[in-house]
């Protein structure tokens, strides 16, 4: 069997968490006897080909223009007008400026016809336009390949616009992957109304859907109104291998509790400080790390310093590479009280660092993993009590280390991959 | 009887923290960014304190000893001079050895501690008259709190520890109608003097001086001696940082000929006479007591301590710092006493400061860090370490004890300790203060 699979990035050069999901799948693809053509806009040569053809965008011709695209672009540049709008301008003019802005564009995508576009893959301010060359390219590419896939396989909302034009042009059945959703990203109030368009489409436009989770399912069914027997739950692994525990020495001999992540809405750093502002006052023998940045950063630093417990509450600031192990290795026990959490890779990786790990019922992964705690994200009193009890009974923290790393390093993609294997198997026929 | 004028210079440079990660929590305990403090004190020192001190040197001896000025410096700066340009304290020197020149006293490092305990404030007052008595051979009898912080309870300890003076700031909201062009007394200690310093031609010196975009510049000495006229009353105080010469305002800008002209032509006018703080005490009565409830600085144009504690980080830095004290006590390590007196430099305090929009400027020139967010979370860390350590010598005095009966309680305690009331910090002081000239702005540190 051979997929045509859309994604946005691929190690090494990776932003996201999406990158490293799309190199464990395909190398668990591969081990399952599924080729996999895999597209990303702009290769850089060193990612690993062992088990994937990397088809880099940016070298490819487009001879293919589709009508979506051009539907699209309609869209992207009236608001691309619409944020750099000049203040007290007529009506009338402000429409002649958007038709000509227009106009000019499309002009411009067809000069490009038979031309290479540079796409910069990453998640800059022309984001939108990217992805709308993105489905350009993705339609030649399906015709240049034509013969050689079975099945079409579109990562995330990025991608989604080129799968459905390579299903336009080849007539090939398409998955789309449902890493994450607006939902999840901003609360409903703040959604990006362009990105959940384009997920519609994409999944209305898709022969199966595949979700990270049950709760990610559910959300597609039920926000998106997608039919649940086109959806299918599959859980994300992890792959572990090349990777070492580093030793480091511990400093503070107090037991050390970790949020580690963006600090953003969706992640619930608020409720972790509120927890531990609870422990704080009951116990002197711990200390509370918030390692990672986000826009809510600045509004903890506050919040920590109101409550008075900044002695025992530091931040670390972004956090990469070796500094996230340091940071697993230093610590007792991780929390992730996201909010809405399609997934949540990095409890995982606690886990196999033999970290106990409080997690809240609204991720993904709470799904598959016994040995984590877990609380709801706004019931900071239980989650107060999973800690206190991780610090101070030996015996629990024992076991939820010692059978957490088991059970995370018994995820594998291998499986993982067999079961997307079936969602293929079921829309090819 | 001819009006007096009064030049006081703060000289005081912090001891900067260097950049410390949580990781070293626990492991490292140097805190300080020996590298960045001893090249900023050099390139002061090469640009304002030594040729400001010639300068003054030079026009004491021309005047015959009419000119004079004050100087308080800190213990902090004291430290650092020793370290790395000796030189320094060899030209305060012979500036004092002139008789022209008054040095005040005040809290070894430049602390905010008169807000937070009465005994600790003793404690840094002492320390700093006896540096000052090392150093220079004279003993301070005039006190100038950190950044001119005054308040009724402060002035009435600072009475108790006998000064006679007090040096603080002209601050109108407290002032209301009066001028601060003549000498008051406390309300608690009425046997105190009190200096206000005229902050609207001090500024004019400080601040405005190489303002090109200010109607009145250039500044000259004759039009300065026409506004020193202008101004009723007894006595001129011009309160400043030393660093106005040749760091703030640059040698290129003129301040230096200003300055060297000044002396003069104040003299030539026939109308005034160069005083110490001291001497201006002695000769000028006081008019009137002065009541101020809430402290008062020169900083910012609050006037008031909000520039060190007026949001959440810097009350909690605060009140986290003090609040060790106590334990402080029990261990009585020299070591640990010395660095927490200079995590005490309210410096650290004014780079959390938040109030960008009005004297950002002032704030983010003497700033090392890019954010507030940043200061705090690096002075927390190095507080974390710190009190770690201290836990530490406490438990090891403990178990030294437990093991063997015959040592007597490790932790005798010669340093009078605290009774850590924890400071109330007002949450909100910018009510009280009155709208301010936009032009008069004041720095609380230095970069």
């Amino acid at each position: 069997m051979r997929v045509l699979m859309f994604g946005w990035e691929f190690p090494p050069h990776i932003a996201g968490g999406l990158g490293t999901a799309c190199y464990g799948m395909t190398k668990g693809l591969a081990a399952n006897d599924v080729e996999v053509l895999f597209v990303m806009p702009s290769a850089s040569g060193d990612e690993d080909e062992s088990a994937v053809k990397i088809i880099n965008a940016s070298d490819v011709k487009v001879d293919v223009v589709d009508h979506n695209v051009n539907e699209f672009l309609g869209k992207v540049q009236f608001v691309q007008v619409g944020s750099n709008m000049v203040p007290y301008m007529d009506p009338d003019d402000f429409y002649k400026i958007v038709e000509a802005e227009k106009n000019c564009t499309r002009e411009e995508f067809s000069i490009r016809y038979g031309q290479k576009y540079k796409f910069s893959g990453k998640y800059g301010s022309n984001l939108m336009e990217e992805v709308a060359r993105y489905a350009m390219v993705g339609a030649t590419i399906a015709k240049q390949y034509e013969g050689q896939f079975d099945v079409i396989h579109a990562h995330d909302w990025l991608t989604y616009l080129a799968g459905v034009a390579a299903k336009q042009v080849s007539g090939k059945p398409l998955v789309v992957h449902m890493h994450a959703t607006s939902y999840d990203r901003a609360s409903e109030a703040n959604i990006d109304t362009r990105v959940l368009d384009l997920e519609t489409r994409g999944m209305q436009a898709a022969d199966k859907v595949i979700a990270v989770s049950e709760l990610t399912r559910n959300i597609c069914i039920n926000k998106y109104g997608i039919p649940p027997e086109k959806v299918v739950a599959v859980h994300n692994a992890v792959d572990f291998s090349g990777r070492k525990n580093i030793e480091v020495e511990r400093g503070v001999k107090d037991k050390v509790v970790t949020f580690l992540g963006r600090v953003t809405y969706q992640k619930g750093p608020e409720y972790f400080i509120e927890a531990a502002a609870k422990i704080i006052k009951r116990c002197d023998n711990v200390r509370f790390v918030m390692a990672g940045s986000g826009d809510m950063l600045n509004k903890c630093i506050r919040h920590v310093a109101r409550l008075g417990i900044s002695d025992r509450f530091h931040f670390t600031g972004f956090l990469r590479g070796a500094d996230v192990q340091k940071m697993f290795a230093l610590s007792d026990v991780y929390i992730m009280p996201s909010i809405s959490e399609p997934f949540g890779i990095s409890p995982l990786e606690a886990m196999q660092t033999n970290v106990p790990s409080i997690i809240s019922k609204q991720s993904g992964c709470a799904e598959i993993l016994n040995y984590a705690l877990k609380t709801d994200f706004w019931d900071v009193d239980a989650m107060a009590d999973a800690i206190y009890g991780l610090i101070n009974y030996p015996a629990m923290s024992a076991i939820a280390a010692r059978c957490g790393y088991d059970e995370v390093n018994a995820l594998k993609w291998t499986a993982a991959a067999a079961k997307i294997k079936a969602v293929y198997e079921s829309v090819i026929k | 009887m001819k009006k007096s004028i009064c030049l006081y210079f703060q000289v005081h440079q912090p001891t900067r923290l260097r950049l410390y990660r949580f990781f070293e929590i626990g492991k490292d305990s140097h805190y300080f960014d020996d590298f960045a403090n001893r090249t900023i004190v050099r390139r002061i020192a090469e640009r304002c304190y030594l040729p400001a001190n010639a300068m003054l040197l030079d026009m004491i001896n021309a005047s015959n000893g009419q000119f004079k000025v004050a100087f308080s410096i800190s213990g902090s700066v004291l430290e650092q001079f020793d370290r790395h340009c000796p030189e320094v304290i060899e030209s305060f020197k012979k500036l004092v050895d002139t008789g022209c020149v008054e040095l005040l006293a005040e809290t070894y490092n430049h602390s905010l501690v008169s807000l937070a305990s009465p005994i600790g404030f003793k404690m840094q007052v002492e320390k700093h008259k006896e540096i000052i008595q090392k150093y220079f051979g004279v003993t301070p009898v005039t006190f100038r709190n950190t950044e001119l912080i005054y308040s009724d309870a402060i002035g009435a300890q600072v009475y108790e520890m006998g000064f006679k003076t007090m040096l603080t700031e002209g601050a109108k909201h407290v002032l209301g109608w009066r001028s601060p062009n003549y000498v008051y007394n406390g309300a608690t200690a009425p046997k105190l003097k009190l200096l206000l310093r005229n902050s609207a031609l001090s500024d004019d010196i400080a601040f405005r001086f190489s303002d090109r975009s200010w109607n009145n510049w250039p500044l000259t000495c004759d039009k300065y001696l026409a506004w020193l006229n202008a101004n009723e009353g007894e006595i001129v105080n011009l309160f400043m940082d030393y660093e106005t010469f040749g760091e703030h305002q640059r040698a290129e800008s003129g301040i230096f000929e200003f300055m060297k002209n000044l002396a003069p032509t104040v003299l030539a006018d026939g109308g005034w006479e160069f005083v110490t703080p001291a001497q201006a005490a002695k000769k000028h009565a006081s008019i009137g007591d002065m009541d101020v409830e809430d402290p008062i600085s020169w900083a910012d144009e609050e006037r008031d301590t909000s520039a060190w504690l007026g949001n959440e980080l810097q009350q909690d830095a605060y009140n986290k710092l003090y609040g060790l004290v106590e334990k402080l006590g029990l261990v009585n390590d020299e070591d640990l006493w010395q660095e927490h007196s200079h995590l005490q430099e309210s410096d650290h305090l004014y780079y959390m400061c938040t109030k960008f929009f009005s004297d950002g400027s002032v704030h983010k020139y003497f700033n090392p860090y890019d954010t507030p967010y940043e200061a705090f979370i690096n002075y927390m860390n190095v507080l974390s370490d710190f009190t770690i350590r201290l836990d530490d010598a406490i438990k090891t005095g403990v178990t030294k004890k437990e093991k063997d009966e015959e040592v007597v309680i490790v932790t005798p305690i010669n340093r009078p300790v605290d009774k850590v009331k924890k400071n109330p910090v007002r949450k909100s002081t910018a009510a009280k203060a009155p709208a301010k000239k936009a032009s008069a702005k004041k720095p609380a540190a230095k970069k």
